[in-house]
């Protein structure tokens, strides 16, 4: 009954709650500023995404080409106007404003878009899979759990290789000093949101053609990305993709003892993983 | 005997004079700052010739940091007016000043612990500059060799030892291709021997035509490197000229020393 197939289905699930955890990491490694809009600023992608692949009839990966850049532009624009605004050593002032703009967002998308259920069409690719030897698995997971995986190896070169990363972390370390070294930390932060909605919006592709989302989603693609984030160990990239692996494999096991348990069997092995290792596997141990 | 505050045009003696025809590259005229009621800037005013090495000293608590928050641009003046390169900064944010070309060590150092030594420099020469890190690597490269830092490049900030830390602090401060560089307490905690090190690198800058404005509390430090020496005392400027003057000084030494003369 719980077979190769079930953990290896469970490991690809995994791939997507990184993606969905991995923007939500970038932007509070940076800032320290937790988005509990996070989830619905996936929905929001995915939105833009369909109405990318119905307005000019591309495919979802070509849409992406159009929606990655300009969910960059929203998350830059947010951070710059809003979000900085709130940042301070008082943690309550973003949590409130983020949480207003997931009522927000979630009502603006049901206004727009109603409560339907809406799909990315992915053609063939849907169907699609691959014979592991061990289990038969769909193309569509692989690729996303594969995304994921470039994703995290994108943005450790982006932190460890880049003049940008460089000066994230500087940012991230302190600020005030930063900028007495010419850094302009509002702007470091706005490309960072931006960065963390490239990835939400390729996170948005796959949460979008693997099954329905409407508006109300949001709040639940936050939970799952905050476990993952969590159970991996603040700040680890590598431990978002564990944490996500992990979550992802407690759901499909629990979901093949009983349909009813899949969500359930992802929060106990979040909560069980936090009794064991209350920072997390892969707390960073350096810093 | 030791020039008043109200006599404050530099007459330079010391190691490498620099001479007062020397264009100034600081200039500050009246310039006031309180926290509350209290005054913690009173009506300060001098000149600093290009060139030049000036020790600041004081008591604790005369306000000695507080001058360099508002030369940098941390603190707002109050009143009076702060000119850098014979242009008014006075309401100039600070990173446009560091763009200007002032560096600044802190008292306390403050690196970016996760990042190497070596990336410390680059963050602060990328962005106190504006060039790229390849512009700028061989330059970064240059001030670890000045500032006795190669062995410990790639060692991440955090695990320096205090002397390295303060030795980092004046290379970022160096990164940013300082005109002026403003050094607070950098031999402050340091034994003997480290001081003499540190002060021998700090000579050698010096030397090689930084203007620099350095608060020390460790006198021997001081003298041996800067021309000209300013006393504040509850904000005020006291005393300023030449270091050997201004420590024979009956009213330096009761105020700064507490020595009953």
């Amino acid at each position: 009954m719980i077979g190769a197939d079930t953990i290896i289905q469970g490991v690809l699930l995994g791939g997507l709650y990184a993606l969905f955890a991995a923007g939500l990491s970038l932007v509070f490694g940076i800032m320290r500023l937790v988005n509990l809009a996070h989830g619905d600023l996936i929905v929001l992608a995915a939105y833009l995404l369909l109405v990318v692949t119905t307005a000019l009839g591309l495919g979802p990966f070509v849409a992406l080409l159009v929606a990655a850049p300009a969910m960059f532009v929203i998350g830059w624009t947010l951070q710059r106007v809003v979000l900085n605004r709130v940042l301070g050593p008082d943690i309550l002032p973003p949590l409130l404003v983020t949480f207003g703009l997931s009522v927000v967002l979630q009502n603006a998308l049901l206004e727009g878009f109603t409560n339907d259920s809406r799909r990315l069409r992915a053609g063939p690719l849907e169907t699609a899979s691959v014979d592991l030897g061990v289990a038969m698995v769909g193309v569509m997971p692989l690729m996303t759990f594969a995304s994921a995986v470039a994703v995290i190896l994108a943005l450790q070169w982006l932190f460890y290789r880049t003049e940008l990363g460089r000066a994230f972390r500087a940012t991230s370390d302190d600020p005030v000093t930063a900028s007495l070294m010419g850094v302009k930390p509002a702007s470091i932060f706005a490309t960072a949101t931006g960065i963390a909605m490239l990835v939400v919006t390729i996170a948005a592709l796959f949460l979008g053609t693997r099954a329905n989302f409407d508006p109300t989603i949001g709040p639940a693609r936050l939970i799952y990305a905050f476990q993952a984030v969590i159970i991996g160990g603040l700040g680890s990239l590598w431990g978002t993709l564990a944490g996500g692996v992990i979550i992802g494999v407690a759901q499909t096991v629990g979901a093949a003892i009983n349909p009813e348990w899949q969500i359930l069997a992802g929060h106990i092995a979040f909560l069980a993983v936090l009794l064991i290792r209350p920072r997390g596997l892969f707390p960073r141990a350096v810093d | 005997m030791a020039q008043t505050a109200s006599q404050i045009a530099g007459s330079g003696s010391a190691p490498e004079p620099a001479p007062d025809s020397a264009p100034r590259i600081l200039s500050l005229t009246g310039v006031c700052k309180s926290f509350g009621a209290l005054k913690v800037t009173d009506e300060v005013s001098f000149e600093l010739p290009q060139g030049q090495a000036l020790g600041i000293i004081g008591p604790n608590g005369a306000g000695k940091s507080t001058l360099f928050n508002l030369i940098t641009g941390n603190i707002a003046a109050d009143a009076g007016r702060i000119e850098f390169l014979d242009t008014d900064v006075t309401r100039t944010p600070p990173m446009s000043r560091c763009l200007m070309g002032i560096g600044r060590s802190f008292q306390i150092p403050q690196p970016f612990d996760k990042l190497t030594v070596f990336e410390n420099l680059l963050v602060a020469a990328t962005h106190g500059r504006k060039l790229s890190e390849r512009e700028v690597g061989s330059d970064c490269a240059a001030i670890l060799d000045r500032t006795g830092l190669m062995r410990v490049a790639n060692s991440p900030a955090g695990s320096l030892s205090l002397l390295q830390r303060k030795r980092l602090e004046l290379a970022r401060a160096l990164a940013t291709d300082p005109k002026l560089l403003l050094l607070d307490e950098i031999a402050g905690g340091l034994t003997d021997a480290e001081c003499v090190e540190l002060v021998d690198t700090i000579r050698a800058i010096h030397r090689g035509g930084t203007t620099i404005v350095w608060i020390e509390h460790v006198l021997h430090a001081l003298t041996s490197v800067v021309e000209r020496i300013l006393v504040l005392d509850f904000g005020r400027v006291v005393a300023v000229g030449p270091p050997d003057e201004v420590m024979a000084s009956k009213e330096v030494r009761e105020i700064y020393l507490g020595i009953e003369v």
